[in-house]
């Protein structure tokens, strides 16, 4: 096995048991995680299987195996960031409405003992 | 019974003009009159001394945690009057360009002409205060963006001096625009079948603080402006 190998398959397993971690710790929920854990899972499955890109890449008559791997790798990549944006997004909403809540709530209270006291 | 209307004032960094602001708004309630105007004044997480000052004066003092922007601190007054049973709600800018006087002709005409949302307008009479031909040019295009969009034809898009009844409060309450939100809730309220009238105002220049547009922030308010104003339309449009 060649030493590029053995390295591959150490990094994909640390960083699998790096995610595992953060899930248990509870700083990743397992909803955002679930992307993390199949990429991981396909670096260590290419690892082994190391002519499987060029199977893949004649194929889907690709020219060069690594191009495959770049647009592969960048279109997941751009559909992920795409998610958090409305993952952002959507934080974005409900941090307003709590925000909107509390302040109106502390004015109604603040009034009403207003009232109270005169 | 009297009717209760709540003066909405947005106010971020205004400690030099709020106070004056609140004054004349408490200065429009005389005795035996059939309304009452009460100022609501939306502390967007200033950093100056507005959230004493406004606690000090004769209003309601709401202060949000977290910056909101001019649009979520307007939408929180707006939800406060819906929920506290205002009969209607005026916002006004919190810098003093916005005269308080015509606040009960502007309520006078609302209901006349039974409009649901009335708009204090710079252009109906050109007097007062008129803002930069920049400015204009960019006021102008969104009215005809709007004119045809949704028809409607409102001269002073970007005016900031509006009155609401607990009609359009129902609209503002489910969704409001965040940033640059006025030239955006016109096509929001007309989608929602509301009717939109002007009221000639002659507004002031600006007592203090800075506007929150600026010359290199006028591309993206547009660009910004434009795209909301048609994903507004479309989303509203795809609902009903």
């Amino acid at each position: 096995m060649p030493r590029i190998q053995i390295i591959t398959i150490i990094l994909s397993v640390l960083l699998l048991l790096f995610i595992a971690r953060l899930i248990i710790k509870g700083k990743l929920r397992e909803e955002y995680a679930i992307v993390w854990i199949l990429s991981t899972l396909l670096l260590i499955i290419f690892s082994f299987w190391r002519e499987g890109f060029d199977t893949i890449s004649n194929f889907l008559e690709v020219y060069s195996p690594p191009n495959l791997i770049f647009t592969g790798a960048i279109g997941a990549v751009l559909i992920y960031l795409l998610h958090l944006s409305v993952v952002v997004s959507k934080l974005q909403e409900q941090n307003k409405r709590l925000t909107q809540e509390l302040a109106n709530m502390r004015a109604q209270q603040q009034t009403d003992e207003k009232k109270n006291a005169g | 019974m009297q009717q209760r209307i709540a003066v909405i004032i947005p106010a971020y960094n205004e400690e030099s003009a709020i106070a004056a602001v609140i004054n004349s708004v408490n200065a429009l309630n005389t005795s035996g009159s059939l309304y009452r105007f009460i100022p609501l004044v939306i502390n967007d997480c200033s950093k100056d001394s507005t959230a004493e000052i406004i606690n000090k004066s004769d209003c309601i003092p709401v202060h949000l945690a977290v910056n909101l922007g001019i649009g979520g601190a307007v939408q929180t007054g707006f939800i406060f009057a819906l929920e506290n049973g205002f009969d209607y709600a005026i916002q006004i800018d919190g810098d003093g360009q916005h005269p308080p006087e015509f606040i009960p002709k502007m309520l006078e005409e609302l209901k006349a002409k039974n409009l649901d949302v009335i708009i204090g307008s710079r252009f109906l009479t050109n007097e007062g205060f008129q803002s930069t031909l920049a400015r204009r040019m960019g006021i102008n295009y969104f009215h005809h963006l709007n004119k045809w969009l949704v028809g409607v034809a409102i001269k002073d898009s970007t005016s900031g001096m509006r009155m609401l009844n607990r009609k359009a409060l129902q609209v503002v309450n489910e969704y409001y625009p965040d940033e640059y939100p006025e030239p955006e809730a016109i096509v929001l309220y007309a989608v929602n079948n509301l009717n939109i009238g002007e009221f000639p105002v002659q507004m002031n220049e600006r007592q203090g603080g800075v506007s929150s547009i600026n010359t290199s922030g006028s591309v993206y308010y547009m660009f910004k402006v434009t795209l909301a104003i048609f994903f507004t339309y479309l989303r509203l449009k795809s609902k009903k």
